[in-house]
């Protein structure tokens, strides 16, 4: 052992055996801190806010004052930071790592977009300033539409929805709206059984019946059984491609073909539209309605669930229907945002408002930063990246994990494994599990549906080789410990700030919000 | 491209890996006739960090930004002051850039951030529990009409002449394809509210009432006889509040009986953003905890019988329950709810109604003040931060010329409610804490010029 001169050791003594690590007095492990409840750490007499003293005036709140406790604690600014910024590090994080949770495009974040979002012209403007105190602002959403119809090759583009989901409600109403126009009722909107949930969630809100399309043994829409479904009955066929399989529907512009032919429309699901970005335009496959998660393709921050923004292509034959409010280029160079006000006879078919205001400014600014920053080179090299990255994750797993479409050919921007091959037992939910302790976040897992125990992986175009191989490496040593029937991975993850947690549990016996336990006792 | 971290030395080894000659081979799915050979059209090349943020620079320098001048505007979205340690905690990257919280064990900040959101905005909110938050104000608030259907099977919601305009837009776009029956009017200019029209208005067929408090005129009401009228008739009462800070000063919508209480959030740590994202509120009884949409964060244990944080009642959602769940939405407002929830842990409840009385404090003098330019006319008899003036002429213009002397005087009732040309000359005045005893003077001044 080496020594300083005062004797203190320099060097620790080798650790012998692998024992179990003591238990702490605190329940801390080192740099990873367990952190209470602000019920449990602040009061209601804590603040972190100073204020200027109210000017002493007559209440005009009538009988309307508040006068119980509400029950909000504070605390200091100081407690302030620490309590989030613990909590920040039970988090992973696409700044921690690779995240490879297929389709939903978990890409770096540029940092200028975020210091852009911020600049107080775009952050700090009242959404009903008079028009002529925005016009950079209007200017942005302007010309942030004019590159969405650019590169996707489509007639016209609705910025207000909010996230994907309400671009799919924005584009199921435009098409309502020009099949009533044309006196058309119908009621059936045919959806793969391999889409996103929230497809056929947005097909019944607007009040249609959902009827499924099944999917060849190559994982892709069956043309023939479409064609065989399609009806004076059918609105619209919602579909995703590239698809949730990784794949790129190979047929979508016969489908477009049939579909138009029987009168109805195409709705494409753009959460994908990352693989293909700079390459392919959907307006060229006959796409009437596509919506783009800016999140996804344009890399505004996820944010630990939204805010998201969903801007939506449309078609010539749609574009008449879409929401209020829109801006428009002037002559004179000036842009208007046209809404209730001033809509006048321009729009007459509008469908009508789907949000309060203009959309998702603040996303707007980041997408457009992400897009002039990529330039067109750069759009083309995202998505060539992204679809290289992924088919070298599948072909360096494939003899280790079953990959049900590969070998029909490359898959797109994500790989998609199976179960098949796991020993008797074992699950793909051991292995995302066995993912954490290594570090990294899972991929998505049982989904999509249409793959037993499917294991979705898209690593995105922002992570280099060196990352991909420890990836590979780590997805590799689980798939083989998985076949091999290593009990221990049933245990995973060991290294989380929480182990296995009881989705059960919290289902049966909803615990929705903090409630004082000496106030629960007193109650019972 | 800085972004993009393989070489094309990488690329070569992973395309000899995967056996493919090119990265376009990799796209051989794509029928040639849909391929561009070539970069697309119109956009320029990758730019320099400087050079787009200068472009970027230049746009945002074409905005009157409302720190700028003195700043009235409020109608659904409201200036505040958020504390510097809000936006830096907001950036801290593994929240800024996580998902939803799927994988529970290593997403329990973002679930614990929610666990506590939910269990202020119940509280601020007068209710029970309240849910993950969704994309804005007017999209609960029509979430909240679907609800109330789904709960009493009827199909019929009356809406208040005092609810945000672009709201009642909002679910008229949607129960055109719903069937809903929603009715309508646009307000008077009276001080009192439409409270005593709506309950005379509730039928055997009403699914719910909606009121909004304060309303878009600025008036609140009590609530409790509405509440009493429509739970007689089997309704419900939907309750909004589109400033939440009022709730630092006034009576909970839920302990006056509303049913399902939504609202915008932006007030609290989410800047105006030109009105987006926001974040919407989403309250309501206990009862009816399972008709809710959005997502939920519950409580449980781990398998080492630790607290810990997960998402629950899933069987609602899409993801789940595809066509059959109570609503599409998949994504919330995650980042703004963290941000509303930082804020309110600043406040506290101490620092909440200092806030609230500073705002209604100052709202009382701009009112009084504004009250004595000659040819204006208060509406409200009473009011938290926000009150409507009757002009002698139509205020759209007003509000423009003042704009064009640097004073953001407020929102038109015209631009509100184009088809109402009854109240055009009415004008929503908000003040906050923001606002300074010189901007009221500037304010009054330039008003007294104006319709002079």
């Amino acid at each position: 052992m080496s020594m300083l001169k005062e004797g203190r050791p320099t060097a620790p003594v080798p650790v012998k055996e692998a024992h179990m690590a003591p238990t702490t007095a605190t329940g801390n492990r080192a740099l990873m801190l367990e952190e209470a409840l602000i019920f449990e750490i602040g009061s209601t007499d804590t603040t972190g806010v100073d204020f200027a003293e109210a000017p002493k005036v007559a209440s005009r709140l009538g009988s309307l004052a508040r006068t119980d406790s509400i029950g909000l604690p504070g605390l200091s600014e100081q407690e302030t930071v620490r309590h989030y910024t613990r909590l920040s590090r039970q988090n992973y994080a696409i700044d921690l790592g690779l995240f490879p949770l297929g389709s939903c495009t978990m890409k770096h974040n540029p940092r200028l977009n975020e210091k852009v979002a911020r600049m107080p012209g775009f952050a700090d403007i009242h959404p009903l300033q008079p028009q002529s105190t925005v016009q950079g602002a209007l200017g942005v959403i302007n010309e942030l539409a004019f590159w969405l119809i650019d590169l996707t090759g489509m007639h016209g583009v609705a910025m207000t929805p909010k996230a994907g989901a309400h671009g799919e409600l924005c584009g199921l109403l435009c098409i309502r709206a020009a099949l009533e126009a044309r006196g058309d009722a119908r009621s059936v909107i045919l959806v793969p059984e391999s889409a996103h949930g929230t497809n056929p969630a947005t097909a019944a809100f607007c009040g249609y019946k959902v009827e499924d399309i099944p999917a060849t043994p190559d994982g892709r829409v069956d043309l023939d059984a479409l064609k065989a479904r399609l009806g004076p009955d059918v609105a619209a066929v919602m579909i995703t491609n590239p698809n949730t399989c990784g794949l790129f529907e190979r047929d979508m512009k016969l489908i477009s073909d049939a579909v138009h032919a029987a009168g109805a429309f195409v709705y494409c699901d753009g959460a994908n539209f990352n693989a293909i970005v700079g390459r392919v335009r959907p307006g060229d496959l006959g796409i009437d309605a596509m919506h783009i998660n800016l999140h996804k393709t344009f890399s505004t921050p996820h944010g630990g669930g939204g805010p998201g923004s969903g801007p939506v292509v449309l078609s010539e034959a749609l574009s008449p229907f879409g929401p209020l409010p829109y801006t428009a280029r002037m002559a004179d160079g000036t842009i208007h945002l046209i809404e209730e006000d001033n809509v006048g006879e321009e729009m007459p078919n509008s469908f009508g408002r789907m949000s309060a205001f203009h959309g998702q400014m603040g996303m707007f600014t980041r997408a457009l930063t992400y897009i002039l920053s990529h330039g067109a080179d750069g759009l083309r090299q995202v998505s060539g990246d992204a679809v290289l990255n992924a088919n070298y994750i599948l072909r360096s797993l494939e003899d280790v994990l079953d990959a049900p479409f590969g070998p029909s050919g490359p898959c797109m921007h994500e790989a998609l494994f199976s179960d098949k091959g796991l020993a008797d037992g074992f699950t793909t939910l051991d292995i995302a599990k066995g993912l954490i302790d290594e570090g990294f976040h899972p991929m998505t897992m049982y989904f999509p549906l249409v793959v037993h125990g499917a294991m979705l992986v898209e690593p995105t175009e922002t992570e280099s080789k060196g990352a991909l191989d420890q990836f590979i490496m780590a997805l590799r040593s689980l798939a083989e410990r998985a076949r091999a029937g290593d009990e221990a991975l049933k245990g995973a993850p060991y290294h989380a700030p929480r182990r296995r947690l009881d989705e059960t549990l919290a289902a049966r016996k909803p615990i929705l919000t903090w409630t004082d336990p000496a106030l629960a006792e007193a109650a019972e | 491209m800085r972004y993009l971290p393989l070489t094309d030395a990488d690329r070569a080894d992973m395309l000899s890996v995967i056996g493919a000659a090119s990265i376009d081979d990799l796209f051989v799915d794509v029928p040639a006739e849909a391929r561009l050979t070539d970069k697309i059209a119109g956009l320029p090349d990758h730019a320099s960090e400087l050079a787009v943020e200068r472009h970027m620079a230049a746009l945002a320098r074409k905005n009157l930004s409302a720190g700028e001048v003195p700043f009235f505007l409020g109608a659904g979205a409201y200036k505040h002051h958020v504390p510097a340690s809000v936006d830096h905690l907001i950036q801290r990257g593994e929240f800024l850039t996580a998902y939803t919280p799927y994988q529970p064990e290593i997403a329990q900040g973002t679930l614990q951030v929610l666990f506590e959101f939910q269990t202020q905005v119940a509280r601020l909110l007068g209710c029970d529990v309240a849910n993950a938050s969704m994309y804005d104000g007017s999209t609960a608030c029509w979430e909240a009409i679907v609800m109330a259907r789904r709960i009493t099977k009827r199909g019929k919601a009356l809406l208040s002449s005092g609810l945000h305009p672009h709201y009642v837009s909002v679910a008229d776009t949607m129960a055109k394809f719903t069937g809903d029956a929603l009715v309508h009017e646009a307000p008077t200019l009276d001080a009192a509210t439409d409270i005593d029209a709506l309950i005379a208005s509730i039928d055997k067929d009403t699914s719910c009432v909606v009121v909004q408090y304060p309303d878009i005129l600025g008036r609140i009401a009590d609530l409790t006889p509405l509440a009493d009228a429509a739970h007689a008739a089997g309704a419900l009462l939907v309750a909004v509040v589109t400033e939440p800070v009022a709730l630092g000063a006034c009576r909970a919508p839920g302990h006056m009986g509303a049913d399902i209480v939504v609202g915008e959030g932006q007030s609290i740590g989410v800047g105006l953003q030109f009105g987006g994202p926001y974040l919407g509120l989403f309250a309501c009884k206990q009862k009816y905890v399972r008709q809710m949409p959005g997502r939920l964060c519950g409580e449980t244990l781990d398998a080492a019988g630790k607290r810990g944080f997960v998402l629950t009642l899933s069987t609602r959602e899409q993801h789940i329950r595809r066509e059959k769940a109570t609503s599409n939405i998949c994504t919330n407002s995650g980042l703004c709810a963290l941000a509303f929830s930082i804020h309110m842990t600043l406040l506290g409840e101490k620092g909440l109604r200092e806030l609230a009385a500073l705002n209604h404090g100052l709202a009382v003098q701009a009112a009084d003040r504004l009250s004595q330019v000659p040819g204006v006319t208060l509406v409200n008899d009473s009011f938290f931060n926000e009150f409507t003036l009757i002009l002698t002429k139509d205020a759209r213009e007003v509000v423009r010329n003042l704009a064009d002397k640097g004073v953001l005087a407020g929102v038109s009732l015209g631009r509100l409610f184009p088809a109402a040309p009854q109240i055009g000359k009415g004008l929503v005045v908000a003040v906050t804490e923001t606002v300074t005893a010189q901007d009221i003077e500037a304010l009054a001044a330039a008003l007294q010029e104006e319709l002079a």
